[in-house]
């Protein structure tokens, strides 16, 4: 076996399936996946959810994670978001000539650990093989289906005023953690990504209430636009608390650093819900004592106040706007 | 032209510090404040130590700020 | 965070403003003069705190807001000469010159990289010997001494493949410019904060002594920003005016010697092109003779297109602190920070984006 990913590799003969064999079916084999069929073919009932991303992070290994774990995570967030139980995935890669065969290993390990984790199976999978240059070592792309149980109604325009919003935990870390390796910026944080399966930790809120109108992942862009989203969708305005808003400190010094806002930095372990205010507290209660939720936190409510617009009480007593991110979030001087 | 921070000093080699803020630690360039020594605070702008923090300063502009607030 | 969360006090902050609402009583025109503190009183919503009789206008402190629609055609030129890779901080990056932008530039093939400091350039330099990396200068006097630092680095190591690209400038001359022009009427001065860690507060005396105006440097924290303006009051309802000092834990009066020699050994000044304002003499720093091998203006041959102001814009204007970003026609229309304009509308601390972003928010 090459120690290198070969053009080879990606052809479909002898070293595709050895590729296949050795580095993929030994760690994700399932029932499903072993048929090796052209399809997988699946039984479902009931309403289904179906979401589909690609993955280009760079760097591919970060403190607390690395590509494969953010693909399977964030598929199996979305679907959870929607309030489905995450069921299927498939796996698409396309790797650049070149990567090291121990490397992709150690991403298709992290890819059947987080999967177990989340209790999904990889049903489909490919794999191409481009020229060097013509990829950033790994891009992966990852769709999934999951059913969603009857009565569940969850959408970024369900949210209406009294409503309280409610985060899991600190945000921009995981933001923070990928930029910590890029190079020219190498600065060490001990705080990893947050990268994270919600799908657990979302079950148990919905078994909670009944009245949680919206969740979405706040992934790029941040909190920041996700609740622009939801303001927007729902046609309401939303109020922040600055003091609640829990954020770790070395992010905070990170942010400071590079002249970020943590609610504009991307999490991918974090779950934002927008909750009827009577079932607040009973959820806030249940996400604590999940190990994804025990610095979860009220951030803040909708109001029928500055309809479509999100709006800060900073610490200070005054209000600004919490406008969406525009363009990338680059290190500034000013 | 204006985002520094303050970042403590914990080692220094040559030209260069290794810094830390909040538990973020950064190798950064002390050209421009050679005088600075381990266990002090300084401005980081760019990679660069632009001004060693006077931390009596500090201190004196807190108890100002905590007198004004009182006085009539 | 030290010397950071002890200046965000709540409690401390409504008791300076209950001061400053007691004691300043007369109409008072406050200017800040730097792009940070533009930022800083919005964030916090200090503007609405303060009393209605207090009016804050934003200066042309913005390094990004005034580098001159030339200035930047030059860089986005440079960028598409063959074997060269441009270095710039962030916030020059989507910035409108007259037909393009670097970010613009980056996606039609240039190698064009963000650094978060000038050191970054220089190993990148040291990296890639076969090709000539070019570093985007702007800032003030703040970040001066940093990219006088890395070129005599370069010297000393012998890297010939870097050069700077100066379209640094300097404060204290657009101040009095500013104030010459005559077009707003000031009573107080916020000075800025990290420039005078570098120059110190002698460089604003004349400030006081020439026209009358209240001079105070700050720091970037809430309780900076209002013991700054509790003390422009101060000197304001007394009408003793000078040059003080809020900011002492960063800045000394004499500013920073070790940094100052290390700027003047590299640069020298000269006249520089301000946007929206025009040529004003001896503002802008470029290479000396004898650093004129690291120079990105002279050593390499591009002829850009002549440069145009997009219609409409009054990003000079609003510079001047003459007028606000609501006066102008393109605001928050076809300016907005998904296709801006004008500069102040990209730079994060442009008056236009720092409006848009962080707005008026009644109903708090």
């Amino acid at each position: 076996m090459e120690d290198r990913v070969l053009l080879a590799h990606g052809s479909g003969g002898k070293l595709s399936h050895d590729l296949i064999e050795k580095s993929f079916l030994s760690a994700l084999g399932n029932p499903i996946l072993n048929k090796l069929e052209d399809s997988a073919v699946l039984e479902f009932s009931g309403r289904l959810a179906f979401t589909t991303d690609s993955y280009v992070v760079s760097p591919i290994f970060f403190p607390g994670g690395d590509i494969g774990k953010l693909a399977v995570c964030g598929t199996v967030n979305d679907l959870s978001m929607s309030g489905a139980t995450p069921l299927y995935l498939s796996l698409s890669l396309i790797i650049e000539e070149g990567l090291l065969i121990a490397d992709l290993e150690k991403i298709v390990n992290s890819i059947q650990q987080t999967a177990a984790e989340a209790g999904v199976k990889i049903v489909a999978g490919d794999t191409k093989v481009v020229n060097k240059g013509s990829a950033d070592k790994l891009f992966i792309n990852t769709s999934g289906v999951g059913v969603v149980p009857a009565g569940v109604d969850i959408s970024a325009a369900n949210a209406r005023p009294g409503d309280k919003v409610i985060v899991n935990g600190t945000l921009g870390d995981h933001g923070i953690a990928v930029l910590s390796q890029r190079e020219g910026l190498e600065f060490h944080i001990p705080v990893p990504s947050d990268c994270a399966p919600l799908n657990q930790l979302v079950a148990e809120m919905l078994e909670a209430s009944t009245n949680i109108h919206c969740l979405r992942d706040p992934t790029r862009g941040g909190m920041a636009t996700t609740l622009n989203e939801f303001a927007r969708q729902s046609r309401v305005g939303i109020k922040l608390y600055e003091q609640n808003i829990p954020v770790n400190k070395s992010v905070a010094g990170a942010c400071e650093l590079l002249g970020f806002d943590p609610l504009y930095v991307a999490n991918e372990g974090k779950v934002v819900a927008v909750i009827a205010p009577d079932d607040a507290d009973k959820v806030l209660a249940k996400m604590k004592q999940n190990r994804y939720g025990h610095e979860a936190a009220i951030i803040g409510e909708v109001v029928k106040e500055h309809p479509e617009r999100v709006v800060m009480k900073t610490r200070l007593g005054a209000s600004r706007i919490v406008d969406v991110l525009v363009g990338e979030l680059l290190p500034r001087i000013c | 032209m204006c985002l520094a921070i303050p970042a403590l000093v914990k080692s220094i080699d040559g030209y260069h510090a290794e810094v830390d803020i909040e538990g973020v630690t950064r190798s950064i360039s002390i050209q421009l404040t050679p005088e600075v020594r381990v266990g002090d605070y300084v401005l980081l702008h760019t990679g660069y130590a632009i001004n060693v923090i006077d931390e009596y300063e500090a201190q004196e502009t807190l108890k100002l700020l905590r007198e004004l607030s009182e006085a009539r | 965070m030290k010397f950071v969360d002890e200046f965000r006090d709540p409690e401390l902050a409504r008791k300076l403003l209950d001061r400053i609402h007691r004691r300043s009583t007369r109409p008072t025109r406050l200017m800040e003069f730097c792009g940070g503190h533009t930022v800083a009183i919005f964030k916090h919503g200090i503007r609405q705190l303060l009393p209605p009789n207090i009016e804050m206008l934003s200066g042309p402190g913005c390094p990004v807001c005034v580098t001159a629609s030339a200035d930047l055609d030059r860089a986005i030129a440079l960028s598409r000469l063959p074997e060269v890779i441009i270095t710039s901080f962030g916030d020059m990056i989507r910035v409108p010159g007259s037909y393009s932008s670097l970010q613009k530039a980056k996606a039609e093939g240039g190698d064009i990289r963000v650094v978060y400091s000038a050191q970054d350039a220089l190993h990148i330099a040291r990296d890639n010997p076969d090709k000539s990396v070019i570093f985007i200068g702007i800032g003030f006097e703040t970040t001066a001494p940093t990219i006088a630092a890395t070129i005599l680095q370069a010297e000393q190591e012998g890297i010939n493949n870097y050069y700077v690209l100066s379209l640094h400038k300097v404060c204290p001359p657009i101040m009095k410019t500013i104030l010459d022009l005559g077009e707003v009427r000031l009573n107080g001065i916020i000075c800025p904060g990290h420039v005078s860690a570098i120059i110190g507060s002698y460089p604003y005396q004349f400030i006081p002594d020439n026209y009358n105006i209240a001079c105070v440097v700050s720091g970037f924290e809430p309780l900076d920003i209002l013991l700054c303006v509790d003390m422009l009051v101060n000197q304001i309802e007394s009408e003793q005016y000078d040059v003080e000092i809020a900011y002492r834990r960063g800045v000394k009066p004499e500013g920073n010697q070790p940094a100052l020699k290390l700027m003047d050994s590299v640069f020298e000044i000269g006249d520089a092109d301000w946007r929206g304002i025009g040529v004003v003499p001896s503002s802008g720093l470029s290479l000396r003779e004898k650093y004129r091998r690291f120079d990105a203006a002279t050593n390499f041959d591009i002829t850009p297109e002549p440069s145009r102001e997009a219609k409409g814009c009054i990003c000079g204007s609003i510079l001047r602190g003459v007028s606000t970003p609501q006066d102008c026609q393109l605001f928050r229309t076809s300016c907005t920070p998904d296709h801006p304009v004008g500069p102040c509308m990209v730079s994060s601390e442009g008056s236009c984006a720092t409006y848009y972003h962080y707005g008026d928010a009644d109903g708090g």
